[in-house]
C-alpha cells in the first residue's frame, strides 16, 4: 500500500506538470488551430528566469513575478513576430513555425542563461511528509495545488468574464466571432500570453523537484502533447486528465513492470486509447465546416 | 548504398593520408593539431572545459617557444555531441586542415565515429571520452586519457568489499555513459563477490526516480546502491534517495565528479561516495603525492583564466595535449607515425588523471590507483582511505 501511494505521489506530481503543458497546448489550439511546440520552452523560461533572478539577489516572490511576466512577453512576441505575420498560412506551416521558435528560444536561453542544470530551494522545506507510508515532498503539494488554482482561475476566466467568453467564441467559430465584433487577433495573442503564463508557473513550481536547464522544454512539449492528444485535443478537462494519466502511467509502469520500458509503456497505452477512440478520451469528432 | 559511401570514404581517407604525409614533408612553419569537441549541446559540460583547456595550454606552449622550435596551431570544431558531425569534422581535419595529430572526442559516440577516419589516415588520436571500447581492443592510432567506467566499477566494489557490503541495488541512466558503466559493473561484480539484487534504469531526461527507488527500497537485503550516470539524473536520484529515507550507502560514479553535482543535490549529497581523479581534491592531497604539483598547477591556471571551477573533464584534455607534446618532442619530427610510436612509449607521465604508463597492449596506461575514493561531507569532497 505504501508503495502504491508512493507511485501515486510521483505520478501525480509529474503528471500535474504534463497537465499544465497540455492545457497550454489546448488554449492556443482552440483559439488558433495552432499546435504550439514552443510550449515546453515557456516552462523552461519560467524556471530559468526565477533561478537567475534569485541568484542576482531578487527575493523569490518578485523573481516569480518577473519570470511569469518575461514568459508572457515572449509569448506575445512569439505571436506578434512569428504567428501573426503568417496568419493566412495552413496550420501545418504554423506548427513548423512554432518548432522553429522553440529551437530559437532554446538557443537564446543557452546564451542568455547558460548550459548548466539549476535548482531552486523548495518553497516550504525538504522534509518529506508521511502519507500512509509514502514519503511526499512538500513541493509536490505546491505543484498540485498550483495546478488546481490555475484550473479554477481559468474556468472562472472563460465562464465569468467577457474577454474569456470572447476567447470561447473565437474557439467555436472565428468568422462568426469576428462578425459580432470580437477582435480575434487580440484573442489569439491573448491565448499565447495565457499559455506562456501557465507554462512559466508550471516551470517555477516544479524546478525545486526536477531541476531545470535550457533544454528541458523539448521532452515536456512531447509529453504534454501526448497528454493533450490522450485527453482529446482542444478539451481543457481532457488535457488535465490526460496529463495526470500520462504521469501515473509512467510511475506505475516504472514501479510495477519495468523501468526500462517506462516511456514506452505510457506511449503504448496512449496509442491503444487513440486506436479505439481516435479523438481522445474526451474529444469530439471533428466536423468539417462547410 | 552504405557500402558505397564506405568505399568512397575509405578511398578519400587513403588519398588524404598520402596528401597529409606530403604536406608534412613540406614542413610548414607551424605544427597543426586538431580537435573536435562537444562544446555545445547535451555534452557541453565535457566539451566546454576541454576546449578552454586546449586553447589555454596551446597559448602557453607557444609563449614558451612552441614544440621543436615551431609554434602550435590548434584547429577546433564543435560537434555538439553529434556522431555524424564528429565524423565530418574528422574528415575535414585530415583533408582540409592536414593536422598531424588529434586530441578530442568528448563523448564515446563522437569518438567511435571518428576512429575509422584517423585509423585509415594514420593520424594519432587521443580521445577524451570514457568508455573502455575506445581502447579495447587496441587500435593502432587511438589512445585515451580518461579512466574507464570498468575501473570506476572496480574501485567502487573494492570500497564495498572493505565495508563488508556484498548485496547491492543498481539504478542506472539509459544514456551512453550509464548504460556502458552498468554493463561493466555487471561484468566485474562477480570478481568482488558482489551480488546485484535490484537493477533499475531511468531515462537521461527523467525528472523523478522515486518509483524505481521505491522498488529498490522494497528489495530485501540490499546493503548499498550504485548509480552510474551523469548530468542531472544522479542529482535527482540522490534527492529522491533522501526523500524516501533510504539509509544504506549511495555510490555515485566519476560521471558526477564536479562541484555542480553537490550544488544540485544540495544536502542530499551528504555521505555520497564516488571514485574520482585527484584533481577534484587538489588541495587536500598529501604533499608527497606525485600528482600534487600537476593538479594544483592545472587547477590554479584553469580557475584564474576562466573564472570557473575546475572539472576533471578539462583535465583529460590537459593530459591528452601534454602526452602528445612530449611525444612530439621525443620524436623530434612531425611524422604522424613517429609521433604515434612515441605516444605508445609514454612512461611515468604524471597528469591530472594519474600516472600514465602506456604500452602496445595498453593505450590508456592508468591503473586503479589513479582513482581516489571520495565522500561528500559538509558540501565538499573528502578523501576516504
Amino acid at each position: 500500500m505504501a508503495e502504491f501511494l508512493q507511485f501515486c505521489a510521483s505520478g501525480l506530481t509529474v503528471g500535474a506538470v504534463y497537465a499544465l503543458v497540455a492545457l497550454g497546448f489546448t488554449i492556443i489550439y482552440n483559439a488558433s488551430d495552432v499546435v504550439n511546440f514552443a510550449q515546453g520552452e515557456f516552462v523552461m523560461i519560467g524556471g530559468m528566469t526565477t533561478v537567475f533572478a534569485t541568484a542576482a539577489g531578487v527575493p523569490l516572490p518578485a523573481a516569480v513575478l518577473i519570470a511569469i511576466l518575461a514568459a508572457m512577453a515572449i509569448g506575445l512576441l512569439l505571436h506578434r513576430l512569428a504567428i501573426e505575420p503568417a496568419r493566412g498560412a495552413s496550420p501545418v506551416t504554423l506548427i513548423i513555425i512554432t518548432i522553429g521558435a522553440s529551437i530559437f528560444l532554446r538557443g537564446l536561453a543557452q546564451i542568455v542563461f547558460d548550459k548548466q542544470f539549476h535548482s531552486l530551494p523548495s518553497f516550504s522545506g525538504d522534509t518529506p511528509i508521511n502519507i500512509g507510508g509514502a514519503l511526499v515532498l512538500p513541493q509536490s503539494f505546491w505543484v498540485l495545488g498550483g495546478a488546481l488554482v490555475i484550473v479554477i482561475a481559468l474556468w472562472a476566466f472563460f465562464n465569468r468574464t467577457v474577454i474569456g467568453k470572447a476567447v470561447l467564441a473565437t474557439a467555436a467559430n472565428r468568422l462568426a466571432a469576428r462578425l459580432v465584433g470580437i477582435n480575434t487577433s487580440f484573442v489569439i495573442g491573448l491565448s499565447f500570453v495565457l499559455s506562456a503564463a501557465i507554462g512559466a508557473i508550471a516551470g517555477i513550481l516544479v524546478t525545486p523537484i526536477t531541476l531545470t536547464s535550457y533544454d528541458i522544454g523539448t521532452l515536456l512539449a512531447l509529453k504534454g502533447f501526448a497528454a493533450a492528444m490522450l485527453g482529446g485535443m482542444g478539451n481543457p478537462i481532457g488535457a488535465i486528465i490526460g496529463g495526470l494519466l500520462v504521469g501515473l502511467l509512467e510511475a506505475f509502469g516504472a514501479g510495477y513492470i519495468s523501468s526500462t520500458y517506462k516511456d514506452a509503456m505510457a506511449f503504448i497505452v496512449i496509442l491503444a486509447v487513440l486506436f479505439v477512440m481516435p479523438c481522445g478520451l474526451l474529444g469530439r469528432a471533428s466536423v468539417e465546416r462547410v | 548504398m552504405a557500402n558505397f559511401w564506405n568505399k568512397i570514404g575509405r578511398a578519400a581517407a587513403t588519398s588524404v593520408a598520402v596528401l597529409a604525409l606530403g604536406a608534412a614533408a613540406h614542413a610548414a612553419d607551424t605544427i597543426k593539431i586538431g580537435s573536435s569537441l562537444s562544446m555545445t549541446g547535451p555534452a557541453s559540460f565535457l566539451g566546454d572545459p576541454e576546449g578552454k583547456t586546449l586553447e589555454m595550454y596551446v597559448e602557453e606552449i607557444n609563449a614558451n617557444g612552441g614544440v621543436n622550435g615551431k609554434q602550435l596551431e590548434l584547429v577546433v570544431y564543435d560537434d555538439a555531441a553529434d556522431a555524424n558531425s564528429a565524423r565530418t569534422f574528422a574528415t575535414r581535419l585530415v583533408e582540409d586542415d592536414e593536422v598531424i595529430a588529434v586530441v578530442g572526442g568528448s563523448t564515446t559516440g563522437a569518438t567511435m565515429a571518428m576512429v575509422p577516419v584517423f585509423e585509415d589516415a594514420g593520424i594519432p588520436f587521443i580521445s577524451l571520452a570514457g568508455a573502455v571500447v575506445i581502447i579495447d581492443p587496441v587500435k593502432e592510432y587511438v589512445f585515451k586519457t580518461p579512466h574507464t567506467d570498468r575501473m570506476a566499477c572496480e574501485k567502487i566494489f573494492e570500497d564495498m568489499k572493505k565495508n563488508d557490503i556484498s548485496k547491492i541495488g543498481m539504478i542506472s541512466g539509459t544514456g551512453g555513459f550509464g548504460k556502458s558503466m552498468r554493463g561493466q559493473c555487471m561484468d566485474v561484480a562477480g570478481n568482488y563477490g558482489i551480488e546485484i539484487l535490484a537493477d533499475e534504469t531511468y531515462g537521461p531526461k527523467d525528472a523523478d526516480m522515486t518509483p524505481q527507488l521505491t522498488k529498490i527500497k522494497g528489495t530485501h537485503g540490499i546493503q548499498a546502491v550504485v548509480n552510474p550516470g551523469f548530468g542531472q539524473g544522479p542529482a535527482i536520484v540522490t534527492r529522491n534517495y533522501r526523500q524516501l529515507g533510504i539509509d544504506v550507502p549511495l555510490y555515485q560514479s566519476h560521471g558526477v565528479a564536479s562541484k555542480s553535482f553537490i550544488d544540485l543535490a544540495g544536502e542530499a549529497a551528504e555521505g555520497v561516495r564516488l571514485p574520482a581523479a585527484a584533481l577534484l581534491v587538489a588541495e587536500k592531497l598529501p604533499d608527497d603525492d606525485p600528482q600534487k604539483a600537476v593538479v594544483t598547477g592545472y587547477k590554479t591556471k584553469y580557475e584564474e583564466t576562466t573564472g570557473e571551477p575546475v572539472s576533471t573533464f578539462g583535465g583529460h584534455a590537459y593530459d591528452g595535449l601534454m602526452i602528445l607534446v612530449e611525444a612530439m618532442k621525443r620524436a623530434g619530427s612531425e611524422d604522424p607515425a613517429a609521433i604515434r610510436d612515441e605516444i605508445e612509449k609514454t612512461q611515468g607521465f604524471i597528469g591530472t588523471g594519474g600516472t600514465v604508463n602506456m604500452s602496445a597492449e595498453d593505450h590508456l596506461g592508468l591503473d586503479l590507483s589513479a582513482f581516489k575514493m571520495l565522500e561528500i561531507k559538509d558540501g565538499d569532497w573528502t578523501i576516504v582511505n
